[in-house]
């Protein structure tokens, strides 16, 4: 039988796995606790580790702002998948890591001060896969930016579609493709960020369409995954293949951007982007009312004005209300400048 | 090998009591037939005239990717469809029918001009997947593919998409979002083939008729879960067989879902459209509050396993609490 000794060099693989972590750039160790602190950014190297989706909306919203929408989605089994577990326990067992119900949390936040329909993937549940959850939080943050009329952030972190859910999510890529090109129409704008991994059928739907498209420094981002373009065409893949710098040379993302610095710079790209509203320019949640401002500008300007200039587009309850302001200003009061105000369609 | 490429069931094969898994790998076999009619082969028996369109106006013309205007029974369509070879050396030409960007550029392209032209679109999907190579990541598979996808789902105008033989992926999706879905018989619809699908998931691509079964691929398993609206029957042995036959079927089937959309308004058309694909994907939503994480564990228990780190008192760690970076796995193409 034999003899046992005690081993008194602690093995590496067997720190703690919650307490440090090494980094698979430059192999330094890093203490959690620090590297959470550092936006789970390499402190040496610049290596940017995943990040939760809890820690990505502290990182890209104003502190306390969001509010989390449709908290209570969560996947079924429509085909009654079962590989080597059966789909179902797959969640349960993801949901108890995680703590997440799905792969995506969705809601509405601020950014430097100015509301946003945000969605947020994290890899940690499932690789991010997209199922009918997921397709229907990115959709319902679509459809809230475009009834809002407030900009859409998503940030993915996906290996692609969910093949438990089989052609249904597939269908989820039509789904989210169709509501953007929605808001495409109505002129709100879409920031797409992709972070580490952003594959697959995530990538091929919703991802690319931002109307900007950011990405964080060395994520892997591709359409088909490395395993299957070497497997499938015995070619050689290029250096750096399928990395944020290879898209960005191809012409598919507009800038590359540190997760430091992410925050300020999706804050000073909607600060030129601003949701449409049929030609003229407004604040949904206004903060700054240009309407308002414009309106009582005008009313200086040219105080002289025809109340049937003003109201072609107005709403008929908003013309009656103007009747009746015109009837008090013949009064003797002058309240035009609130009429008018008040003949804007209302998005206060 | 042979014989199970050509779809032929080998010598003392029965076909009555086939077991699911046997019968969904024929049917994924039957799909892929090489003898399997292609868009232009159909549209050949079906139309009185076709003009192929070629080019993507930026890059070139994509010979996997076929599209133009036919004449149907006096109704003007315009056509988009993959093209697989006949034979190896054509087969070579057309990429195996998996195009690149441009193919679906050029696609898109045609498309516009049909909605312009008030043309209904007929679309002849049979594809193993888009093209997964460098090439097409350079010049941007992803996003002609999403982009395909947003047209289609706001085109003004009626869109008829046939899934012939091989519904492979996001390649497929690109040309099959339509106001109605139509199958053939012996045609698969899935979200990764399965050979991927199994390679991923049971880590080994033997298991690829055990995924095509998990994946319910078969036209008549899509049928049931909505993704396709109807499926219409081959003669005899299949497609591959009889061509002719199977090319009259479907002419009728067209003519009927043309001389049908046409009859709906544009805008009730596209809203119709949106409705469907909106309500794809089943999900439950429940007020239960949120599933708790693991409870972090105390300074002791960390220093415990500090000095003694063979004796793990923790629990044991979750797959997804692990903090080393792992490379992704790809869930999809």
């Amino acid at each position: 039988m034999p003899i046992k000794l005690p081993s008194f060099r602690p093995r590496k693989d067997a720190y703690p796995p919650d307490l440090w972590t090494k980094c698979p750039s430059c192999s330094e160790m890093l203490f959690n606790k620090q590297l959470d602190k550092a936006d789970r950014v390499c402190p040496r190297c610049g290596h940017h580790f995943r990040l939760s989706a809890s820690a990505r909306l502290a990182l890209l919203l104003d502190e306390g702002t969001f509010e989390e929408l449709d908290a209570g989605l969560q996947s079924v089994d429509p085909l009654g998948f079962v590989d080597q577990k059966p789909y179902p326990d797959r969640i349960a067992a993801a949901q108890l890591a995680t703590g997440m119900r799905d792969a995506a949390v969705r809601g509405v936040g601020r950014i430097d001060g100015r509301p946003v329909s945000i969605c947020v993937m994290d890899f940690g549940f499932m690789g991010g896969s997209m199922g009918a959850v997921v397709g229907e939080k990115v959709t319902r943050a679509a459809e809230e930016a475009l009834e809002s009329r407030i900009p859409l952030i998503v940030v993915s972190a996906s290996g692609g579609a969910r093949m438990q859910e089989g052609t249904l999510a597939l269908m989820q890529l039509v789904k989210t493709c169709a509501a953007l090109e929605r808001l495409r129409v109505a002129r709100v704008p879409f920031v797409s960020v992709m972070s580490d991994p952003t594959t697959g059928g995530v990538f091929a739907s919703y991802a690319v369409l931002g109307d900007v498209n950011l990405a964080e420094p060395n994520a892997l981002i591709g359409f088909a995954g490395a395993r299957v373009s070497a497997g499938t065409i015995a070619q050689e893949l290029p250096p750096g293949f399928q990395r944020s710098e290879f898209l960005f040379a191809h012409g598919f993302i507009d800038r590359v951007v540190p997760r430091t610095e992410l925050r300020a710079e999706i804050a000073a790209i909607l600060r030129f982007m601003r949701p449409g509203d049929d030609g003229r320019q407004a604040e949904s949640r206004g903060f700054f009312d240009p309407i308002g401002f414009l309106s009582s500008l005008a009313d200086k300007v040219v105080p002289d004005l025809g109340p049937a200039d003003g109201i072609d587009a107005a709403p008929q309850e908003a013309i009656n209300r103007e009747a009746a302001n015109r009837e008090a200003a013949r009064n003797g009061g002058r309240k035009r400048g609130t009429a008018r105000r008040d003949a804007e369609p209302g998005r206060g | 090998m042979v014989d199970r490429l050509l779809g032929r069931p080998r010598d003392g094969e029965t076909p009555q009591p086939m077991d699911p898994k046997a019968a969904v790998w024929r049917q994924v076999q039957l799909a892929r037939n090489i003898n399997r009619p292609r868009t232009l082969e159909f549209l050949r028996a079906i139309a009185d005239e076709v003009v192929e369109l070629h080019g993507d106006r930026g890059f070139g013309d994509d010979p996997a990717i076929v599209a133009g205007f036919a004449r149907i029974e006096g109704r003007r369509i315009a056509f988009v469809g993959q093209q697989k070879g006949a034979d190896t050396e054509e087969n070579i030409r057309r990429n195996f029918g998996m195009p690149h960007p441009e193919g679906y550029r050029k696609s898109m392209r045609v498309m516009e001009l049909a909605e312009r032209f008030a043309l209904p679109i007929v679309t002849f999907v049979d594809v193993p997947g888009a093209h997964p190579g460098p090439e097409s990541e350079e010049r941007g598979i992803a996003d002609a593919i999403a982009r395909s996808i947003g047209l289609m789902s706001r085109l003004r105008t009626p869109i008829i998409a046939i899934i012939t033989g091989e519904g492979g992926s996001g390649g497929a999706l690109a040309i099959a979002v339509g106001d109605v879905v139509i199958a053939l018989e012996n045609a698969v619809y899935s979200v990764i083939s399965p050979e991927g699908c199994a390679a991923i998931l049971w880590r080994t691509a033997d298991e690829a008729p055990t995924a095509a079964l998990a994946m319910r691929m078969s036209a008549q398993e899509q049928l049931k879960l909505g993704v396709i609206d109807r499926v219409v029957p081959e003669p005899g042995e299949g497609a591959h067989a009889e061509p002719a036959e199977t090319a009259r079927r479907l002419r009728a089937v067209i003519i009927e879902q043309l001389d049908h959309l046409s009859a709906i308004g544009l805008d009730e058309l596209v809203a119709a459209r949106y409705r469907r694909y909106r309500a794809f994907g089943p999900y439950t939503e429940t007020t239960a509050p949120a599933v708790a994480p693991p409870p972090s564990r105390g300074l002791a228990d960390r220093l415990r396993d500090l000095l003694d780190p063979g004796r793990w008192s923790g629990p044991t760690p979750l797959p997804g609490q692990s903090r080393r970076d792992e490379p992704p796995e790809p869930e999809e193409v």
